[in-house]
């Protein structure tokens, strides 16, 4: 059984409902579905088929070998890259366009980073016959050009945010913005474990599908469970994910990876878990990078879909017990890491996916020969090519 | 009984309306907005809000989204925030409420930033994105100084929880027009005029429209039924385009009374 969120929507200290009020009434009857949905085996039925005959689930738990060699570690990889859109997030948004529905909604809107949530949010309002408009950031509109192209080709309307960081914290401001405008209308489908209650809840359970698979799959393979997830975290929904359904396994040991762009030191990085403090940002109270003032500082990661500010409140809450343990790599590990990989093994991560990678190479010596560990790789590559050929590392 | 209170029974037994102004703190720099506040209150504005700016203002529209990116960058906080009110409170004795996000009063602390309200003058708090579960520790604070705190009802808050807003708010209900962010629009959406009067039914204190509210049209509309306006983008514009001008005090006094004119006892 579920002991958290509780009923405000509280997972310990972090999380709730803060919102305009002409939200509410939305944020209410969204949970209401949600939760008559969770009831309905044909709502169950449909989202499973989808996820298996459109999305590709189960998604390969793949044994890593020369990675697991050079090493010196036993390394799964969670194949969430060979998942139609080539990311985690389908299993989300395929799942929200379904509540949608369920709603009686014909709109979903949604913000993006690295374009992939806006992809699997074009790509399920498509399939469900939505109208569909996506808030990304100027700057990430740029980085992530070949996304962008994908939306709009799967009718998607992609509007261009420029205020503020140009990048994820203000498309998700302006997705917020039109949805208290829309609320009648539209169904607001977030990307990540992140806004307020009961999204992160919704986004989490959706997920869960990720780490629910892993169990099993290890099991099979290993005969046990892992030492360690790995997971890179945003906004934190494929380690989520990963992590939710081996939360009682108290053995298995949790390892979220953040961004630290040019370096924790540098002030210019993604960190909210290891260098935030909390805060109240898009709808939850959780970890922030935010100045004496309250005011939220702009967070750098190369890797858009990293490039938040904030976290989503479940990990905040995981952090506070000391269920997961927190950490981050910088731009130039996640690069590497993101060669490294397609050299041994013929797999090109996302550069989001490479920072969990890169937390690997770095710790592997700290970690007890031949532990077992399955890896989140929650996205391919394809995406961040350009930038990548653009910094030369070949 | 706080500035609001004494003001709206002031307003109550004079059946009047009351004219409200929002207006961004130190936007474009401190000294416009005494000059602002000075302003106001000479041409019949009642109430006063004073925008305290957030980096991410998910309520607002671009032309306040605008105005508290100058206002953050010239230097805006808390602290500052509390120094002007206290400095405005030498001068005027006009009510005074403070409109910000929760983040800015969450990390100054809800205790303290209620202290210092009251030891500045502040007389109500607006936070657009506290609704009143998550708002019960800022309301004690703010209660047991003798500080309203006024809370946002909306065109798609069902009956009910208008009661429980009702029941948290003291001071004023503040009813947003429509389902939006800020900013100055020209029609009142259709239904105000019911959805207001079916507030009233609900509690005695008065119900103020604003989000979209700018013209003397919409203004004598609204306050059919409602206890007064609301007004706060346009204001914006009209500071960002005569502050350093000779017209200044002219063009507001004139915007102002434009809307009084229309609003009858």
């Amino acid at each position: 059984m579920r002991n958290v969120p509780n009923q405000k929507g509280y997972f310990g200290d972090f999380g709730g409902k803060f919102t305009p009020e002409t939200l509410s009434t939305a944020l209410n009857e969204l949970e209401a579905y949600y939760k008559k949905a969770l009831r309905d085996v044909s709502f169950r039925k449909r989202l499973h088929y989808f996820l298996r005959e459109f999305a590709g689930r189960p998604s390969p738990l793949y044994f890593a070998e020369r990675l697991s060699n050079y090493l010196g570690l036993k390394v799964y990889l969670k194949r969430e890259d060979l998942l139609h859109t080539g990311a985690h997030k389908i299993n989300n948004t395929l799942g929200q366009a379904l509540l949608t529905l369920l709603m009686k909604k014909r709109r979903v809107i949604a913000e993006t980073g690295a374009g992939q949530h806006g992809v699997a949010t074009a790509v399920a309002a498509a399939r469900f016959g939505l109208e569909c408009e996506i808030f990304m950031g100027e700057e990430d509109m740029e980085r992530q050009s070949l996304n962008v192209f994908r939306m709009r080709l799967l009718g998607a309307k992609v509007s261009r945010v420029s205020a503020g960081s140009k990048t994820l914290k203000d498309a998700t401001n302006e997705a917020m913005r039109n949805w208290v405008t829309n609320v009648r209308t539209t169904h607001y489908i977030i990307g990540s474990v992140v806004g307020p209650h009961p999204f992160p809840m919704i986004v989490r359970d959706f997920q869960s599908v990720i780490g629910r698979e892993a169990r099993r799959q290890i099991m099979k393979h290993e005969g046990r469970l892992p030492d360690y997830l790995v997971a890179c975290v945003g906004g934190g929904s494929n380690a989520m994910g990963l992590f939710y359904p081996f939360y009682k396994d108290k053995n298995v040991k949790f390892i979220g990876v953040e961004a630290a762009g040019l370096g924790l030191a540098s002030g210019k990085h993604a960190a909210s878990l290891c260098r935030g403090s909390v805060g109240v940002l898009h709808g939850s109270k959780s970890y922030l990078l935010q100045d004496n003032d309250g005011q939220i500082k702009i967070a750098h990661s190369i890797s858009a879909g990293l490039d938040y500010p904030g976290v989503g409140p479940e990990h905040s809450f995981y952090k506070q017990t000391g269920r997961a343990e927190y950490t981050a790599v910088t731009d130039k590990e996640a690069v590497n890491a993101l060669k490294l990989l397609c050299r041994l093994e013929g797999i090109i991560p996302a550069l989001e996916s490479a920072h969990a990678v890169a937390y690997l190479i770095k710790s592997a010596k700290k970690m007890k020969k031949g532990s077992l560990v399955v890896l989140c790789l929650s996205g391919r590559g394809d995406k961040d090519m350009k930038m990548i050929s653009e910094l030369k590392v070949i | 009984m706080n500035r609001i209170e004494q003001k709206s029974s002031w307003l109550k037994k004079n059946r009047k309306k009351a004219c409200i102004a929002y207006i961004t703190a130190g936007f474009p720099n401190l000294k416009t907005t005494k000059t602002a506040v000075k302003i106001l209150e000479e041409n019949g504005v009642d109430i006063i809000e004073l925008g305290m700016p957030f980096s991410d203002p998910i309520a607002d529209g671009p032309t306040i989204q605008y105005a508290s990116g100058v206002a953050l960058k010239n230097g805006m906080n808390m602290h500052v925030f509390f120094d002007l009110v206290g400095e405005l409170r030498k001068t005027t004795q006009i009510p005074l409420v403070i409109m910000s996000y929760y983040n800015p009063i969450f990390k100054f602390g809800v205790k303290r930033f209620a202290l210092e309200a009251a030891k500045s003058g502040l007389d109500g708090v607006i936070v657009p994105d506290l609704p009143p579960e998550e708002a019960v520790e800022l309301n004690d604070q703010l209660r047991a100084r003798g500080i309203s705190e006024i809370f946002l009802v909306s065109p798609v808050t069902a009956a009910e929880r208008v009661k429980k807003i009702v029941s948290a708010a003291s001071g004023f209900v503040y009813y947003v027009s429509l389902t939006g962010v800020t900013g100055a629009r020209n029609v009142v959406p259709s239904g105000v005029i019911g959805q207001v009067q079916a507030i009233k039914r609900l509690t005695t204190l008065p119900v103020y429209v604003g989000f979209g509210v700018s013209t003397a049209g919409q203004a004598k509309s609204i306050v059919k039924t409602a206890d007064g306006i609301i007004v706060g983008s346009a204001i914006i514009k009209l500071i960002e385009r005569y502050h350093s001008s000779r017209l200044f005090a002219k063009k507001l006094g004139a915007y102002i009374n434009s809307l009084s004119r229309v609003m009858p006892y």
